[in-house]
């Protein structure tokens, strides 16, 4: 069960039971081949959409920004396209990690981690900052040499180059984050002009520097030591999952292999550590799962390029699960999709976006709060009537200003008085709130009618555009009813 | 040439733990973790010497920057009330009447009259404007001395009884302490008092009790009991009492007499809170 097993440290062990380990510097090599195309492929998609999508238009009419996604923090808003989510459905918000989550731990259960190896933006920038690396120093062995001479002037210029081209990558990703809380092309405007607000350069530099930090320098230290990702996916991965492994059973006994020789009683390993050479996280494939594999797949590109040489099969190092490895064999046994982990995951999913979905669709377009006055909850009038007041809160959803009419339902004869607007009506200006002082009174006859101390009836809120009704629960409060009526 | 790896089986140091078989391995940590730990270190020295932060006997170490929370609080009082000084600028220079049009100075003063009200009339008028027995309702539709805007303005700036010339002053006599009246006359105008509201008990205590009123009471209160807001005297006819529709209370009344007071705040508060206070009582429900 040599596959279970979890190394442990990114670094090498000092042995002796020193303390502190030194990062042993990786100098990963090209590799070429399927899962490096897919890379790039999915480097250009992800980072394109980081940052391009600011600056994508969405129509929402003369009063609403028409950034297509913005968080708008000020005016407490978030568009996502033709989504608008409020302070109060933040639950959107929640629910879409709960997917997100769900979806990782799904894919993780099926293939391992995706996720780190792919798409996660360590790995994405990572990537990206090792690709100009090796576009100023050259591949592995350039850059071998040139730290052989640090002082060298030609070490210098190049990995100040290199520094140079990862700092403007830096300040470009810091910049394209801040365009997700502002009008994109008026705050690049106030950017290079030097107006723009403090905080956006305060997010810039530090998006800028973690960027430089994180995806130039740290690199792999992140996946290993800080992100407690690779620790939770022992728990995720079970003997159906499809990891990056190498076949053991193949491979061994591996030894160096001269063209023409018999392959007869050794393995299709031949040692020639180009594995190892592509690793960004500088480990060894074929001593078996380690935390510090992010499963980025290039050790398999790297040896199936090998085994095309030396004319042995593909997929000495591939996607493969622990079950066939244990049984040795290649593509026989077909993968196991409807495992009960793989199930419970797909299901929850499926629950949650439904629910979310429904929720979306039933999303009201007006909304209505009856907040009912507590202090004091009835006053009684002159005539002995009783009046109640409540603070009606009216949202509109919509993108253009609308206007309401407040109606009661249930009670007889009852006066309805609006502060501040006499006539009745309500304006509400566009993808707004506006709060309305409402009085609602009975005379002496209309309360002594009344059963009970708390009388509930209904407001009805008219649209006076186009007529749509809504009602909406309230209660209307009396004194103590008595045996001993006044 | 094979890189010492670290393995969970036996070439590592372990601590010694071991729970079901799991051990704890002893992994040295990255020497960047620990210049990591030494920078924190440095980062709260430093943050000692500008920021405040050891306390001495009778003060505290006040650090390069000079940084303190209480200075930062008035800034942003000072901030605000700067950012408030336009409306209320304008509302002490508007009238009631164009305050009350203007939808945003309306918002202004409401938000400033309900902040006063708490500060300055709640103890007595109650957190909600409910009153209590002696202290009236300003929810409802009765007003002693007006419920128009500008009354309740004249109201708040004046006072009751109040040290100030333009107090409203009214004073009724305690006509059972003073002997004008004898306790059975007394019980008779309070019967007649309360058939007014349609409330008494005894038709013919109260047939006496009308010569009673219409001798001592109809002077301020009128022939038929509506009361005059000119001189702060209730109308006895509505259901609404100040401090008790029951006989006792009444009677307690008509012998003792009543005179509440409410201080006169022109002097106290500045114009544009007083004019913001009216426009916020008002807006409770009982305003004409």
């Amino acid at each position: 069960m040599a596959h279970m097993e979890f190394s442990s440290g990114g670094a090498p062990s000092s042995g002796g039971g020193e303390l502190y380990a030194s990062r042993v510097k990786i100098y990963p090599k090209e590799a070429h081949g399927r899962f490096r195309t897919i890379k790039w492929i999915v480097m250009a998609v992800t980072l394109g959409i980081y940052y391009l999508l600011p600056w994508l238009r969405w129509d929402r009419g003369p009063y609403l920004p028409d950034q297509a996604v913005l968080v708008d923090l000020p005016a407490r808003r978030f568009y996502f396209f033709f989504l608008e989510i409020w302070p109060q459905e933040f639950y959107f918000i929640t629910g879409l990690l709960v997917l997100a989550a769900l979806a990782l731990f799904l894919i993780t259960s099926i293939a391992g981690r995706v996720w780190c190896g792919y798409t996660c933006p360590q790995t994405v920038w990572t990537d990206l900052m090792i690709a100009v690396e090796r576009f100023w120093q050259g591949d592995r062995n350039a850059r071998l040499r040139l730290d052989k001479n640090p002082w060298a002037f030609e070490s210098i210029w190049r990995k100040g180059i290199t520094h140079l081209t990862w700092l403007l990558i830096a300040i470009a990703t810091g910049g394209a984050w801040v365009f997700y809380f502002a009008d994109a092309p008026t705050l690049a405007k106030q950017l290079v002009t030097f107006s723009a607000p403090m905080v956006a350069y305060l997010f810039i530099g530090m998006f800028t520097l973690t960027t430089y930090v994180l995806g130039g320098i740290a690199r792999e230290q992140v996946c290993t030591y800080m992100c407690p990702w690779p620790r939770i996916q022992g728990a995720m991965f079970d003997r159906d999952s499809l990891l990056i492994s190498y076949r053991t059973w193949r491979g061994e006994p591996n030894g160096p292999h001269k063209a023409g020789e018999t392959w007869e009683g050794r393995g299709d390993c031949i040692d020639c550590r180009q594995c190892v050479a592509v690793c960004p996280a500088g480990i060894d494939i074929r001593d078996g799962a380690q935390h510090e594999c992010i499963q980025c797949a290039l050790c398999i590109d790297a040896c199936d390029e090998i085994m095309d040489k030396v004319g042995r099969p593909r997929g000495l190092i591939a996607y493969d699960t622990i079950r066939n490895l244990d049984a040795g064999v290649q593509e026989a046994a077909p993968l196991r999709l409807f495992r009960s982990r793989v199930l419970f995951y797909a299901g929850a999913i499926a629950l949650v976006g439904t629910i979310m979905l429904v929720a979306l669709l039933v999303r009201p377009v007006l909304e209505v709060n009856v907040l009912h006055d507590r202090n004091p909850l009835y006053v009684k009038l002159s005539d002995g009537g009783v009046r109640n007041g409540y603070e009606v809160k009216l949202l509109n959803k919509q993108y253009v200003p609308r206007a309401f009419k407040i109606s009661v339902d249930g009670l007889p004869d009852a006066k309805v008085q609006m502060i501040g607007h006499e006539g009745g009506v309500v304006p509400v200006p566009p993808d707004n709130i506006q709060a309305v002082k409402l009085y609602v009174a009975l005379d002496k006859a209309g309360v002594g009618a009344l059963s009970s101390q708390a009388t509930p009836f209904k407001l009805v809120v008219t649209d006076i555009a186009d007529g749509t009704q809504t009602e909406h629960d309230a209660m209307f409060q009396g004194p103590p009813k008595s045996g001993t009526a006044k | 040439m094979a890189k010492e790896k670290a393995k969970t089986s036996g070439s590592t140091e372990t601590t010694g733990h071991s729970w079901d078989g799991i051990a704890e391995l002893n992994n040295p940590l990255p020497k960047w973790w620990l210049y990591t730990f030494y920078a924190t270190i440095i980062w709260a020295i430093g943050y000692w010497i500008v920021y405040p932060a050891w306390p001495t006997v009778s003060s505290y170490t006040k650090g390069y920057f000079g940084y303190s929370q209480r200075e930062r609080v008035s800034e942003d009082l000072a901030q605000s009330q700067a950012e408030k000084a336009v409306f209320r600028d304008k509302i002490a220079a508007a009238d009631l009447e164009a305050i009350k049009a203007d939808p945003e100075l309306l918002n202004f003063a409401l938000a400033g009259g309900a902040a006063a009200f708490g500060d300055n009339c709640a103890p007595c008028h109650g957190r909600g404007a409910q009153g209590g027995a002696g202290y009236p309702n300003l929810r409802d539709d009765a007003w002693l001395w007006g419920g128009t805007l500008d009354a309740i303005h004249q109201t708040i700036q004046h006072g009751i009884r109040a040290e100030d010339d333009q107090t409203h002053m009214s004073q009724m006599p305690a006509f059972g302490k003073l002997g004008m009246l004898k306790p059975n006359q007394v019980s008779d105008a309070a019967e007649f008092v309360m058939s007014l509201s349609g409330n008494a008990d005894d038709e013919e205590a109260a047939a006496r009790g009308k010569e009673i009123f219409a001798t001592n009471c109809a002077a301020c209160h009128g022939p038929d009991g509506m009361g005059n807001q000119a001189l702060g005297a209730p109308n006895l006819t509505d259901q609404l009492w100040l401090y008790g529709g029951d006989k006792a209370t009444i009677v307690e009344t008509i012998t003792n007499s009543r005179a509440g007071m409410m201080p006169a705040w022109a002097g106290r508060l500045d114009p544009a809170t007083v004019k913001e206070l009216a426009i916020y009582v008002h807006s409770l429900g009982g305003g004409q």
